[in-house]
């Protein structure tokens, strides 16, 4: 007869419980120490469970009818895919919660794609409202999140532990799953925080902790140290039964063992075989289990090379000391040594690895280390501090100076300095006010200011450079399509040499033949490393790819990096690109009146045109206090006109003045000069009197004439490409000294200038902002968008410049050649590895100097190279751009 | 030459061809992908010194989703790639994992660890 566990409701068989308690006269079982550990400290509370569950299930259902005295609870139900959706989806939502009883009042709302309700909860519950929306076909979406749970084992308690999930306020839906140990919860943050779900857990005796697959970094670097101390262990046993095996293979070289019989050598022969067996079966079984994986697939690969290596030697050793008259005189020596030494170096080498590629993959752990653990959020008039993960787009949030920025926003309160250099390289502080956007993962500075979440979670621009830089560091580069064809020929290729080997050393070696064939084909076996072949690029790419991420260039894909490093022609946009794509006022020529800019600003100030903008701009930043103008009236095509402080002003072009019959005079061939070096004038007319020029210019980022200096220097040709007129675009040109200027461009043509100057297979590079040229970026080489704060992402590009600067393009460049260089290397080290090794080990050296290679070095030098190539890769990660990311100097 | 000397050769000469015929001519056994509740074609793979199975056929133009569970801790097959769909998935130990995408053109398409150590095939048809 089976009972019930009263603390998880279990139900288990008294024989095999776990433990029993007695209490009040009853007896108790239970299904683990967990549930003895809460029956234990409050035994009266679960003996009596049973029986009060019952009593409130009736005493609740007293509650019928709405009783007008009891407080509403307000919920915000956020709704998936309502938001931008017309009036009818809106309608159908409220028409499903209208038809729920207890339901008081409700309004969806398109905008946020929220419904606001008020409801009787001891009527309603939230699944109720959940399945009501679900029934007009709409989503409630609320936060997900994962908690782990400690040694859940029993299968019955993931039903009770997502039942107690479930009835927690707040939660949505929850599912517990046994084998990742793991509950995966939906929930609505304003409701419930992680503190209470947790709760719900380990009421029911189990413990939570933080989820593993949320951190995947984290769990691999726990994986690697796993691997790794197994792969010592199994090293140090190897390495030391190798001390006594070597010393039975060379009995002549060590003092004692020298005197003694062949009886006891021979003796000495069988312990060291037995002694080996452990090392082949247990040091060396992945190299059998992983073989024989690989010949169920009718694949090869290291692991059989290996196994067939050492194996062949411990059976030939085997057989000839246990049956010596089968073989010819002097050829019945065991090579036990062999096995155990290749093992214990390939072991060795393995570990090593593995330890190097951990660093490879430094970058993104240093990305990953960005993110604030909590932020302060402002919910109902209340600061608290809740974890990161459960900020939600809309919170108000609250950044002290020193704090880091935890989640994507815009400034609503307040202003402050705050430091970006982690993810875009610049070293200044930039200065935030109301309505810029802040990027989490930054630090604020200098003041408190107040943000409202717009991206959170896996939309924040980390989340998503940690995803592109992941993804990029994993993919492939053209480069290592040679080795990736070898390597799948190469071992089963190495297994005919090795037979092929044995034959001709059998046929036509010296005496004695079998064991000059045995250990050359073991040799053979054992020397080839089709692992360095494969390991070259990825590890490069791995690290340069994060080199990059380092210094605010997010390259895309491995063939992008590779591409970058054969460019020849940079094609560079000019407006935002180059210059910083927004107007500015830069000449104030006046006859003879100081009130020019302050009269003239007054008037801009009510029109929207972006040159008046930059006018009005130009003004408060020179500190002028502008007034209201009266009568305003804007002339399309000529400019604007109105009253300020009593007095007409009049400012437009020169269609403008001879409308308003202004006369010029000088002004004319000042204003014509300012259009040369690519400025847009216009004239002020003040009470019919011409009074001066106001000139605005996109004007050209500091840095840029320095990047283009840079990249000339390495060899490229600049091109600059407009939609500008071209005299405007030839000044722009002149300043930052580029030759070669494409203008009067349609945006839609771009792509096709980019298209001619890839004649004559010329590569093509090409420089914008994403969004108007992508195509142009699409059709060129490699595309670099230009980005700027949250929006990394760009679709149309190969590599995106996190920081707006053309120093960018000259980074990545470097980053290129310098990680092209360094997988260059890998793969002519491997190559040149296996094509001079493999024949030394097959004996060519044997007939001209009388050299041959024993498989112990062979072993050692197979061990070595691949971790040489991850060294090499490492390498680059003292990689140094010429234009630093972070001058210190300024700290 | 010996008869042994005859004999050895003999046997490794066949011996060579025999590993030339088993790793590259023989023809590999295939599996077709199910197509699943949600209309994607469904296959798991376990990962354990190799992909089993290794050789996989689907349709083109439907959505494929390969469910891979690693069951052992070398580090070697920590990954899987798929170069030619820029797909790839951190496969922890004992995790199922999943890799989603749409085929469009029919072709042979290649799929293995970080450093091409296990392969496997997918046709696309």
């Amino acid at each position: 007869m089976l009972v019930k566990d009263p603390v998880c409701g279990m139900e288990i068989d008294p024989q095999t419980a776990f433990a029993s308690r007695e209490h009040m006269g009853q007896t108790f079982y239970f299904c683990s120490p967990s549930c003895v550990e809460k029956f234990d400290a409050d035994p009266y509370h679960y003996a009596h469970g049973v029986v009060s569950v019952n009593d409130e299930s009736l005493a609740s259902s007293v509650t019928t009818g709405f009783n007008p005295s009891l407080p509403l609870a307000r919920l915000e139900l956020p709704i998936v895919g309502l938001k931008g959706k017309n009036r009818s989806a809106a309608q159908a939502v409220e028409a499903a919660l209208r038809n729920v009883a207890g339901v008081r009042t409700m309004q969806a709302n398109l905008t946020t794609g929220a419904a606001t309700l008020e409801y009787d909860p001891g009527r309603v519950d939230l699944e109720t409202l959940v399945s009501a929306v679900r029934s007009a076909g709409y989503r409630v979406g609320g936060a997900q999140t994962r908690i782990g749970i400690e040694n859940l084992r029993c299968a019955s308690c993931v039903g009770f532990i997502e039942e107690e999930l479930r009835t927690t306020p707040g939660v949505l839906n929850a599912t517990v799953n046994i084998g990742t140990q793991e509950a995966t919860v939906e929930y609505l943050p304003e409701k419930t925080t992680l503190a209470q779900l947790k709760q719900a857990i380990e009421t029911w005796g189990y413990k939570a902790r933080p989820a593993i697959s949320d951190e995947p970094a984290d769990k691999q670097q726990t994986e690697h140290e796993r691997e790794y101390r197994r792969l010592r262990r199994k090293f140090w046993f190897a390495t030391i039964v190798s001390l006594p095996v070597l010393v039975t293979a060379y009995p002549q070289y060590i003092p004692i063992v020298r005197e003694w019989s062949v009886e006891t050598v021979r003796l000495a022969w069988i312990g060291a075989g037995l002694l080996t067996l452990p090392v082949l079966l247990w040091s060396g079984s992945d190299f059998f289990t992983g073989a024989w994986a690989a010949l169920k697939h009718r694949s090869a690969n290291m692991n059989t090379l290996i196994a067939l290596g050492t194996g062949a030697a411990w059976l030939y050793s085997t057989v000839a000391v246990l049956f010596p008259d089968l073989f010819p005189e002097g050829t019945s020596e065991p090579f036990y040594d062999v096995v155990a030494v290749v093992i214990a170096l390939v072991v060795l080498g393995q570990a090593l690895e593995l330890r190097a590629k951990g660093r490879t993959s430094e970058a993104i752990k240093k990305l990953m280390g960005l993110q604030a653990k909590t932020a302060r959020v402002i919910r109902y008039g209340h600061e608290a501090d809740i974890p990161v993960e459960e900020v939600l787009t809309g919170d108000i949030v609250q950044v002290r100076p020193g704090e880091k920025v935890p989640v994507d926003g815009i400034i609503v309160e307040d202003s402050s300095a705050v430091d970006e250099s982690m993810l875009t390289g610049e070293s200044l502080p930039v200065s935030k006010k109301i309505g810029d956007e802040v990027i989490g993962a930054t630090l604020n500075k200098t003041g408190a200011f107040k943000f409202r979440a717009t991206k959170v979670g896996k939309d924040t621009a980390l989340a998503q450079i940690v995803k592109m830089v992941q993804d990029a560091q994993n993919s492939k580069a053209p480069i290592a399509r040679l080795a990736d064809t070898v390597s799948g020929y190469f071992v089963p290729a190495v297994m005919i040499l090795a037979v092929l080997t044995f034959v001709i050393w059998f046929d036509f070696g010296p005496q004695p033949q079998l064991v000059f064939a045995l250990v050359t084909s073991v040799t053979v076996l054992i020397i080839a490393c089709p692992c360095a072949l494969g390991l070259a690029t990825p590890m490069s790419l791995m690290v340069g790819i994060g080199k990059g991420a380092e210094n605010g260039i997010l390259i895309r894909s491995g063939e992008a990096l590779q591409t970058a490093q054969a460019l020849q022609i940079i094609v560079l946009d000019k407006t935002g690109t180059i210059t910083k794509g927004k107007p500015e006022l830069t000449d104030v020529l006046t006859t003879n009146n100081e009130q020019l800019l302050r009269l003239a600003a007054s008037v801009e100030t009510v029109s929207e045109h972006p040159l008046a903008e930059a006018v009005v701009e130009g003004a408060k930043a020179r500190g002028l206090a502008l007034a209201a103008p009266e009568k305003f009236e804007a002339v399309p095509g000529h400019g604007v006109i109105a009253t300020v402080e009593g007095r007409r002003v009049v400012l437009g072009n020169l269609k403008m003045m001879q409308r308003e019959s202004v006369a010029l005079g000088e002004l004319e061939a000042q204003a014509a000069r300012l259009a040369d070096d690519g400025k847009t004038p216009m004239y002020v007319a003040i009470d019919s009197q011409a009074a001066g020029i106001l000139a605005v210019a996109d004007t050209v980022k500091e840095d840029s004439a320095e990047a283009i200096a840079a990249l000339k220097k390495m060899g490229l040709e600049v091109v600059m490409i407009t939609g500008d007129n071209r005299r405007t675009a030839e000044a722009i040109a002149r300043k930052v000294d580029v030759d070669r200027v494409l203008a009067e461009v349609l945006p839609e043509d771009k792509a096709h200038n980019v298209h001619l100057l890839q004649a004559d297979a010329k590569k093509v590079a090409m420089v914008g902002d994403g969004i108007n040229d992508a195509p142009a970026l699409a059709q060129a080489d490699v595309g670099l968008a230009i980005g700027t704060g949250t929006d990394v992402a760009i679709e149309a590009s190969d590599i995106t410049l996190i920081k707006g600067s053309l120093k960018g393009v000259v980074t990545a460049i470097e980053v290129s050649r310098a990680t092209m260089d360094n997988i260059k290397q890998n793969l002519f080290g491997a190559f040149i590895y296996n094509v001079l090794g493999i024949p030394v080990a097959m004996g060519v050296l044997f007939p001209f100097f009388g050299l041959l290679l024993s498989p112990l070095i062979a072993g050692a030098a197979m061990a070595f190279s691949s971790v040489t190539v991850v060294g090499n890769a490492n390498r680059l990660r003292r990689f140094k751009p010429k234009f630093s990311a972070r001058s210190y100097e300024r700290v | 030459m010996s008869t042994s000397q005859i004999l050895v050769t003999l046997a490794g000469l066949t011996l060579a061809v025999l590993i030339a015929w088993f790793f590259w001519f023989a023809p590999k056994g295939q599996t077709r992908a199910a197509v699943g509740a949600g209309g994607a074609q469904e296959v798991a793979v376990t990962v354990r010194g190799g992909y089993t199975p290794d050789v996989i056929v689907v349709k083109a133009g439907q959505p494929v989703r390969l469910t891979f569970t690693r069951q052992e801790s070398a580090s070697c097959s920590e990954m899987v790639l798929f170069p030619d769909f820029n797909k790839n998935a951190k496969l922890p130990e004992g995790e199922a994992v999943s890799v989603e995408f749409t085929p469009d053109k029919p072709g042979e398409y290649g799929f293995q660890c970080q450093m091409g150590m296990l392969r496997g095939k997918l046709i696309v048809e």
